[in-house]
């Protein structure tokens, strides 16, 4: 891994979430990845992915579980505060001075259009960033072309059929973390 | 709209964003529909104005999506001060109501993952850590595109709403294979919107 680099102290990690929270209309997950793996480079793709998969299956926000993880492996439990403080407390101010300058107007037939206009290009992030990391499949254990059934066996639950996302990840997850468990194993004695 | 909160009416207020936290896996939105049958169904500290807006607002605006919690408290605050035409004592209540509902969601499930991620990274050459990792990594990925896919989609009138799916189509190429600016393309989504043109 020596093209990566690592948060240099807690006041980085603070201003760093900071700048990453306040790109992110529409929720933070669409800079996420580009931000901590393409700019920052704190961590490759298949840590990345590694690591939203934790964020994703524990309870809380994805971002703030994330934020956590990177703070806490750095700089302990001080590291983990600076991050989570640093994706928090500028937002916060900022929205709360937002709805109080537009406490009449966010109903208005232009302001709900910039919302529907900046929602449907946050969805296109969002997507976006899912396509990108396919890539880094290839070098998981199981294999490109059994990653693909899994995924596409998510998307048709989640997307489609709409399952309930803890069914999903409660039933699929352990059967694909088993499967992934035979396949190192196997690669380990030959 | 004014209300009146008890002491005993923040408490059980705190009480039940901390005992939704846990239950928000797959991000403080999914806690949403419980939220509203608290808030406004059960107690009427919001109306149902105030709850919708407060989450179109965090959307609007910078931020993780939890932040539409941070903008319930407000509102919960500034009812029980009897609105923003009462001046400071409202706005002080209504940053109380930020502090409780914030820190009542984000204490257990930070606490939860900060334990469980620490064990995690120190037993990170565990088969069973390893196996984890690789094995969701195809469900995380799926999981992200298939976001993408319900954000656009839960509007259920194609020939109403073609162009979102066009713009969120378009930003999806634009993004996978150029590095413009996410803040250029969300300025370009807004202005199409307040044009009317999606």
């Amino acid at each position: 891994m020596s093209d990566t680099n690592a948060p240099r102290s807690k006041t980085d990690l603070f201003v760093s979430f900071t700048l990453l929270a306040l790109q992110g209309f529409g929720g933070v997950l669409a800079v996420v990845q580009r931000e901590l793996v393409e700019k920052k480079k704190w961590l490759t793709q298949d840590e990345f992915i590694e690591d939203w998969a934790v964020a994703q299956i524990l309870p809380g926000p994805n971002v703030v579980n994330l934020s956590l993880m990177l703070g806490g492996r750095h700089f302990g439990l001080l590291g983990a505060l600076a991050a989570l403080s640093g994706l928090l407390l500028a937002p916060t101010v900022l929205v709360l001075l937002l709805a109080a300058a537009v406490a009449g107007i966010a109903d208005t037939p232009i302001a709900q259009g910039m919302l529907r206009g900046m929602g449907a290009v946050a969805a296109g992030l969002i997507a976006a960033v899912g396509i990108k990391l396919v890539i880094a499949l290839k070098n998981n254990p199981m294999g490109r072309l059994t990653c693909i059934a899994i995924g596409t066996l998510t998307f048709i639950a989640i997307g489609l059929l709409r399952l309930p996302l803890a069914w999903v990840l409660l039933t699929l997850g352990p059967l694909a973390s088993v499967w992934a468990a035979h396949c190192i194993k196997q690669q380990g004695t030959t | 709209m004014s209300i009146t909160l008890t002491l005993a009416d923040w408490g059980s207020l705190f009480l039940h964003f901390i005992s939704l936290s846990l239950l928000a896996v797959g991000g403080a939105i999914t806690t949403a529909p419980d939220i509203h049958r608290y808030l406004v169904d059960e107690t009427h500290w919001l109306t149902d104005t105030q709850f919708t807006s407060s989450i179109a607002l965090a959307q609007g605006a910078p931020g993780p999506n939890v932040m539409f919690i941070a903008l319930m408290g407000w509102n919960v605050g500034l009812n029980a001060g009897g609105g923003l035409a009462a001046g400071w004592p409202a706005v002080a209540l209504a940053l109380w109501g930020v502090l409780i509902t914030m820190v009542g969601i984000l204490i257990p499930s930070c606490t939860l993952t900060f334990v469980a991620t620490q064990w995690a990274h120190h037993n990170r050459d565990m088969l069973a850590v390893k196996a984890f990792k690789s094995g969701m990594a195809p469900l995380v990925i799926a999981l992200l595109i298939a976001t993408g896919w319900l954000l656009t989609g839960n509007h259920e009138n194609p020939t109403r709403d073609w162009p979102l799916w066009v713009l969120a189509g378009a930003t999806t190429l634009i993004v996978w294979k150029t590095k413009t600016h996410l803040l250029l393309l969300l300025g370009f989504g807004a202005v199409l919107g307040a044009l009317g043109w999606i």
